[in-house]
Parts: structure tokens; sequence; C-alpha cells
């Protein structure tokens, strides 16, 4: 199985002018790999809305491609957003790191650890571009394609837990990331 | 009463570019009027995913209006607090009262008036209250006029 670093390092050389929305875990890990006007690390945070933040940024601005990196935590507090994603074609891409652990808190389980067909809701939900990755080559020979899609599309990337991680902080303050990313978006043309 | 399709053509007017909702008894005539406008609804699950829906289209410089039953809201509060508090955007929000006229004219012990109201006030949320079935048109206009113009979160308590 890989790494949740393991996960960000192909995302790193696969993104190209994707908005990259990172949560949780992934905001300590993504600031090492990148540093683009088009990072968002959304800390401080409400658990579960970075998917819906993803959306609605892709519905701001048309033909923006946008990934989401989300928790199976965060994921599992708000699952009726893959139903609202279904509705639209935008190039939402969510990547879920699934490590069975809410890492932040201390590594405890999430419900139903492991045993969640995260494909399945995705599909049922209505998605249709999804795939499952636990082997970095898995990943590898997916993520183009996943990231090039007109419509949404979910990647269930299952990772190694751990545990003892520090907390995450975001590398600049949520004022300025959303100043620097409103400035990067502006040369944006709208596909309508 | 004020007619659906006068308060959307308002909606539209004073700015707003997005309307994310869940529809209730009330909120739900507006769905035909919606569906003749731009200014077409963005329909979500639940009302946390509405506001975070709202963050991001913010985040993209659009303007949308959330509207929710007050129910939702109270769900919701951990989502208004981050984008009202943390991320500082300019959440605009209409919130359906239950039950509020039948409250006031004490026909119903329903506690949702009580709780909206004191819910805003404990999010900070600025607001106004609004009743459609005694407001005019130029009122309705004042009161969507100033929710959207406003540069901070702000919300209009839609009395039911």
């Amino acid at each position: 199985m890989m790494t949740h670093h393991e996960v960000l390092e192909v995302l790193a050389t696969q993104r190209r002018d994707h908005v990259v929305i990172t949560t949780m875990g992934s905001v300590a890990i993504w600031p090492t790999l990148s540093n683009h006007p088009r990072d968002f690390h959304y800390l401080p945070s409400s658990m579960g809305q970075g998917v819906p933040l993803g959306l609605g940024l892709c519905l701001a601005k048309p033909g923006l491609p946008v990934v989401v990196l989300v928790g199976d935590g965060g994921l599992l507090m708000n699952l009726g957003c893959l139903v609202t994603v279904a509705q639209f074609t935008v190039p939402l891409t969510i990547l879920l790191i699934d490590n069975g652990l809410y890492e932040v808190t201390g590594g405890q389980a999430v419900p139903n650890a492991g045993l969640t067909d995260f494909a399945l809701l995705a599909r049922g939900a209505g998605i249709s571009h999804v795939a499952t990755c636990d082997q970095r080559s898995d990943w590898e020979s997916t993520a183009r394609s996943a990231l090039q899609e007109s419509g949404p599309s979910f990647v269930w990337l299952k990772v190694q837990g751990e545990r003892g991680k520090p907390t995450p902080t975001a590398p600049r303050p949520m004022g300025e990331q959303i100043l620097q990313l409103q400035d990067a978006l502006r040369s944006h043309r709208p596909i309508v | 009463m004020l007619e659906p399709a006068a308060i959307v053509a308002v909606l539209k007017q004073v700015g707003f570019t997005h309307l994310v909702w869940i529809p209730d008894s009330h909120l739900g005539t507006w769905e035909a009027a919606l569906m003749q406008s731009p200014l077409k609804p963005i329909r979500v699950t639940r009302e946390g995913e509405a506001i975070g829906v709202a963050a991001g289209l913010m985040l993209g410089e659009a303007k949308p209006l959330v509207a929710i039953q007050c129910t939702g809201f109270f769900e919701a509060g951990d989502a208004v607090r981050n984008v009202a508090h943390d991320l500082k955007l300019p959440l605009k929000l209409i919130i359906g009262v239950r039950s509020a006229r039948a409250a006031r004219d004490g026909r119903s012990q329903d506690n949702c008036p009580l709780f909206a109201e004191q819910l805003v006030v404990a999010w900070k949320i600025p607001h106004q209250s609004f009743d459609p079935a005694e407001a005019t048109s130029a009122q309705l206009e004042a009161v969507l006029e100033q929710l959207a113009r406003t540069t901070n979160a702000n919300a209009i308590l839609w009395a039911e």
C-alpha cells in the first residue's frame, strides 16, 4: 500500500493549471511538494466542506480544473456532496485519501474503517469516472486521465494509516491565501 | 404576499449570480420562477454543504445567495462560523423562519422563531427580519438591495 506522501508526489508531477485544495493531513504534505499560486490550503476549515468548496469554485469559473484532496473522515461527514457534484459537468477531481483514521486527532478509526466501498458510493451518486488505487504504480497510470476529465472524477486512494503526525498548519494565513488565489484566477478565461 | 416571480426578479436585479438552496414549503414556491430566470438554483443535499458551495463561489468572485430553512441553518452552524469568521467571506443568507407568522399571532408553539433569532445572533451574523406577506415591492427591493450590498456576512430572517 502506498503512503499519503506518495499520492501527493504523483499529483505534483501530473498537476498542470489545476487549483489544488488541500484539507487536513494533506495541508502538511502538499507545501513540501508545491508552492503554486493556485494552491489553496483549506485551514482553518469546517470538516467535510472541501468538496463543496471545490464545486463552488468550478461553478464560479466555468472550465477551471479543480482538485480537492479529502480524507475519508471528512468525506464521511458530507457524503451527500457526491450526489450534488454529480449534477454538474465540471472538471472537479476528488482525490479521497483513505487511511481509515482520523489522523489529525490521534489516529482513531473512522466508522466502518476498511469496509466501506467508496468507489461504489461515488458511482452510485452518479459520478461516472471513478477509479481505485492502492499502489503507487496504479495511481501513476490513473492520475493523468483523472485530472483531464471534463466532468467530475473520483479517485479512491488507499494509503497507509500513520499515527503521531503533528497537527497541520497552513503555510500562509487564510486572508493572504484568498487574495493570492483570486489574483491567480483572474487570468482564467471561462468556458461557456 | 409577494409573488415568487417578483422575488426572483429582485434577487437577480440586486446582483446575485447564484442561488444555493434547499427548498422548504415556502422557499419551494420559488422554483418555477427560478427555472425561468438566469438565477438557476444550485441544489444541494444539506445546508452545511450549501454554505461550502457558496464559499467556493465567493472564492471565485461570484455573488451567491444561500436560501435555506432555519432548521437547516441550525445544523449548518460550523460551516457558517468557518465561512463568515475564519474565511471572512461575505456570506449572504435568506433563512426561512418556520411558523414565524403563526408564532407571532399566538397560533403556534414551534420554537423555530425563537432559536432562529438567537442563533444568528450567536454566530454574529448581522440580520434583519422580513415578512413577504406584509411587505410591499419597494420594501422587498430595499431589503434585498441591502443584503446584496453589505461587504460582510449578512442574513434576512424570512417569515414563513
